[in-house]
């Protein structure tokens, strides 16, 4: 790991300001994809800012239709939480299926969606939640802020305060797990809006995660497997690695929307 | 240099660290305590598995300045007294463990196990939280007996549980 500066701000404001007089800064939050990165040497900010000290960043809320959870709220902390269990199952056991549980005690929400990491499952939740990600700036909806594998609508010095999803009448996350590393090699998570189903995919796509607008269609109609049996998943943008190749990804997507499908429904 | 205060095994320490320190090098290095190993530095295999304000980490992946006010519990603090922790004892009775390279992070995530999930673990629960601790010996049968047997032990000594 390259040396760095560390700093420790207290306020969502004072972290802000350090990394507008600083140069090269990187923020920390659970730091499992962070430090790993800078152990390897592929990042070497000058100055590491963090967040881990800000109180603000914390806490999860119910208010009306959306559940409201602090950037820096650990997985395990969502996966555990009462509120979250109660208004959105099917996200407190998408935390729970992450890494193992070393490292839900470290990773926050609020890291794994600004890392925008495609394998990730954070931001499907978010995309299928129809999300508001809040920053320090601007409330940004999930459709527009996952911007490509890595990339997101945040700018230089831009902190996530809080993730606000939508609580769906219905909702399911299946994931097919590297049973290496963990990562979704596919994940599905599929939601029942009042307004209509989204379907969010992540592991899948060479550009990160993506919805299915066909499918969504199809289960807006009827919110049933068999609504989605015949629409098949186009192979052009699909990961292609040793672990499974495009076309395998492409059906292993079907089959996970179905059984994402399967289980929401029988949520009830 | 960045000052770093916490506590260890219950007692207090303040250094002066560079701040790329890892909390594993910092309790390997300055602190001596070498019974927490690391084994793939990539946070995958948990030999680096310590508490943190109870909670289980890998001290490979947490920097120690991350860890500033907290109580940080390694495997040389588990055991009061004198009298092996109770985990400690199932592991040598049921031989959980063949090199020995993986335990102390199979012990404190063991713990962590019984904190989170109570005292009577089924097998399967016990293979599916430990899926963070890799033992290259393949001996996870008796770890998983020896988890099984600690979590009662653990039961039936209160003391040592709070204590710890």
């Amino acid at each position: 790991m390259y040396a760095f500066e560390y700093h420790r701000p207290t306020s969502v404001k004072e972290a802000a300001g350090l990394a507008g007089q600083a140069e090269d800064t990187k923020f920390l939050a659970g730091g499992h994809t962070l430090l790993p990165t800078m152990k390897l040497r592929l990042a070497g900010p000058a100055n590491l800012i963090d967040l881990g000290q800000i109180a603000e960043l914390r806490g999860i809320e119910r208010s009306g239709d959306t559940i409201t959870i602090g950037a820096m709220m650990k997985h395990a902390e969502v996966a555990n939480s009462a509120e979250v269990k109660q208004a959105i199952p099917a996200l407190a056991e998408m935390a729970e299926l992450i890494g193992d549980p070393h490292v839900r005690n470290r990773g926050t929400i609020g890291g794994s969606v600004a890392n925008n990491d495609p394998s990730a499952d954070y931001p499907a939740a978010c995309l299928a939640l129809n999300a508001t990600i809040i920053t320090n700036q601007r409330k940004i909806a999930a459709d527009d802020f996952f911007q490509g594998i890595f990339t997101t609508a945040l700018q230089e010095g831009e902190i996530i305060t809080q993730v606000s999803f939508k609580v769906p009448s219905q909702a399911a996350y299946t994931k097919f797990r590297n049973p290496a590393s963990r990562y979704a090699l596919v994940g599905v998570f599929v939601a029942k809006h009042a307004d209509g189903v989204r379907v969010a995919v992540t592991g899948a796509g060479s550009n990160g995660v993506f919805r299915l607008p066909e499918m969504e269609k199809a289960l807006s109609g009827n919110f049933a497997a068999e609504a989605i049996d015949g629409i098949a998943v186009a192979t052009d943008e699909m990961n292609s690695d040793i672990h499974a190749d495009a076309a395998y990804r492409a059906h292993l997507v079907g089959v996970m929307a179905r059984r994402a499908v399967q289980a929401a429904a029988a949520r009830g | 240099m960045t000052t770093v205060s916490l506590t260890v095994n219950g007692q207090s320490v303040t250094a002066d660290v560079d701040p790329r320190t890892l909390l594993v090098q910092f309790l390997r290095d300055n602190l001596r305590l070498t019974g927490t190993h690391v084994g793939c530095d990539t946070s995958q295999c948990g030999a680096c598995v310590v508490h943190l304000n109870g909670q289980a980490v890998k001290s490979c992946t947490t920097l120690a300045v991350q860890a500033n006010a907290s109580v940080v519990t390694t495997i040389e603090g588990i055991a009061q007294g004198g009298e092996l922790h109770p985990m400690q004892a199932a592991f040598r009775e049921h031989h959980g463990l063949q090199c020995g390279y993986c335990t102390p992070g199979m012990i404190m995530s063991a713990i962590d196990i019984v904190n989170r999930k109570g005292n009577t673990l089924d097998e399967q629960t016990i293979r599916a939280e430990l899926e963070g601790n890799l033992c290259r010996c393949t001996g996870y049968h008796n770890i998983v007996k020896a988890v099984a047997a600690g979590a009662k032990g653990m039961a039936q000594a209160p003391l040592q549980q709070a204590a710890e």
